[in-house]
């Protein structure tokens, strides 16, 4: 895909975030996508596209009352969305349609209207690994670290600290949920939930939405937002078990993704003025810094304990608070996305000033998949 | 015999040899005949080559702790907290598992402590591989 030839013209969130019991989960895809609609002054009509994930698009489709030519139902865990703005922009660049829309929606805390299925089916887990005890998230996505704690001769205060700094951005937020400083002893003292994983090195668990709106970027400068162009993408998946990654200390996934949205965008590390790393437990960004590359192995926790992503930092990272602070509805990868939006648009409440270039990095499952969208605000 | 709630694993037509493996007291893995590559999970082909030029072979059963958590949140079947852990096999290929006949505390819990297969019966289909500290 050409550079800078695709432009996310409208996003917005849900009108509520956090605790949201009147909306059930397709409503709040609809919540979301009305709003990026009006975010950016587009009507159901206008739309010919539909992505979505955890959720058939037929379903959102329908309930919008829309009739696409082009649909996207790639469903990989939290980093899905990123996913879609790749494919997106693949297809508008085809002309497979011309306006693209893709939302997410859980009712993560609340259960409303979710749909049974598995997390993520597969025939390995339920053979190999769910007969040893292997549940929810924080059974599964947190197994590597201990590995790379003694590999890189680091401590679980190296991973605390992340949930510490993240904290700090999370209180320029006014939607944020958790907003109130917090210290490594305050998260070391948390609630045990899988050694060495304490609760506030965990993700929220919450309800809302997010949506985004793709056009060409020819038709981009007709829209009141300030157009946000796509200057590279990546995607790739590694494996549904966490025991079978084939290194505990990195991820394939991330690594293949990440080079691949460098690649395209013709940068270099230097270039990022704005990072997100989907942090659905603290252990995230160290392995995302690492990766992408933005530090050598083994060097993303003292990165952090530096200062260098806080804020006032070189290289703001999580800008919002995270799935740590921010929200955390299941899958997470469309808030990153609004986040790292609003950056680009100069409208985040932590808004890194003069920022240029952001890098949006999501992970899909347990270390399964990973997405990453390179933006910039410069046509 | 245990009966303790856990879903137990249903075995299939490529991870049967698996299980009657561990129904016989033995951990079985594949190895390609073309490059020699020793694998789990289980499947009628090489995931590294692509061969179905494949055998069963029968593993030592030692390896080491590879990785843990100990979980603390309430599940079927087990008493919280408890540890799920990886273990990596001497053949190279790594495994989840429970550790078993071991304290489920950091302190007793080493990574890369050497480690043994030990199978436990759930029910009359299902034996499970579980793993015990070597004593030295």
């Amino acid at each position: 895909m050409k550079q800078k030839s695709i432009a996310i013209v409208g996003a917005a969130e849900t009108t509520e975030m956090g605790k949201v019991p009147g909306m059930s989960q397709i409503q709040l895809h609809a919540d979301a996508a009305l709003n990026a609609m009006a975010d950016c002054g587009l009507t159901i009509k206008d739309i010919d596209g539909v992505a979505t994930a955890g959720h058939t698009p037929v379903e959102l489709a329908h309930y919008l009352g829309i009739t696409p030519t082009w649909v996207d139902g790639t469903s990989v865990g939290g980093c899905s969305f990123m996913l879609h703005v790749r494919h997106a922009a693949a297809a508008i660049a085809e002309g497979l349609c011309t306006t693209v829309l893709i939302t997410h929606g859980e009712s993560g805390r609340n259960q409303v209207g979710v749909l049974n299925r598995p997390m993520f089916p597969n025939q390995f887990e339920a053979q190999f690994d769910i007969p040893y005890g292997v549940t929810r998230p924080p059974t599964r996505f947190t197994v590597p670290v201990l590995r790379y704690l003694k590999e890189y001769d680091l401590t679980v205060e190296h991973v605390a600290n992340v949930a510490v700094v993240q904290r700090e951005w999370a209180a320029f937020h006014p939607r944020a949920s958790f907003r109130d400083p917090i210290t490594v002893d305050d998260v070391l003292n948390s609630k045990m939930i899988a050694y060495p994983f304490r609760l506030l090195m965990c993700c929220l668990v919450t309800d809302g939405g997010g949506a985004l709106i793709l056009t060409s970027a020819d038709r981009a400068k007709d829209f009141p937002t300030k157009p946000v162009y796509i200057l590279g993408t990546g995607e790739s998946v590694e494996t549904p078990l966490i025991s079978q990654m084939e290194d505990f200390t990195s991820s394939k996934a991330f690594r293949v993704s990440g080079k691949k949205a460098f690649d395209e965008a013709g940068i270099s590390h230097a270039d990022v003025d704005h990072l997100m790393i989907y942090d659905a437990f603290a252990h995230l960004p160290l392995y995302g810094l690492e990766d992408l590359g933005f530090v050598g192995r083994g060097e993303a926790a003292h990165f952090i304990a530096e200062g260098h992503t806080r804020p006032g930092g070189k290289l703001p990272l999580n800008t919002n608070g995270g799935g740590l602070s921010y929200m955390h509805s299941g899958m997470y990868g469309m808030y990153a996305l609004q986040e790292s939006v609003r950056q680009m648009r100069g409208i985040s409440p932590a808004q890194v000033d003069g920022a240029k270039i952001s890098v949006c990095h999501g992970v899909g499952g347990m270390f399964g998949a990973a997405g990453t969208i390179i933006m910039t605000n410069e046509a | 015999m245990a009966n303790d709630g856990r879903p137990l694993p249903k075995p299939t037509p490529e991870t049967q040899h698996y299980w009657d493996g561990a129904k016989a007291g033995e951990l079985r893995l594949q190895t390609c005949g073309e490059c020699e590559h020793t694998y789990f999970p289980p499947r009628p082909f090489c995931p590294k080559c692509g061969s179905k030029s494949v055998s069963v072979t029968k593993a030592s059963g030692k390896g080491r702790l590879y990785s843990y958590i100990i979980n603390h949140l309430p599940t079927p079947g087990f008493e919280a907290p408890f540890a799920i852990a990886v273990v990596e096999l001497e053949e190279g290929p790594r495994l989840m598992t429970n550790i078993v006949d071991c304290e489920q505390t950091p302190e007793a819990l080493v990574l890369d402590m050497p480690v043994e297969v030990t199978f436990e019966k759930m029910s009359n289909e299902i034996t499970l591989p579980l793993f015990k500290p070597v004593k030295a």
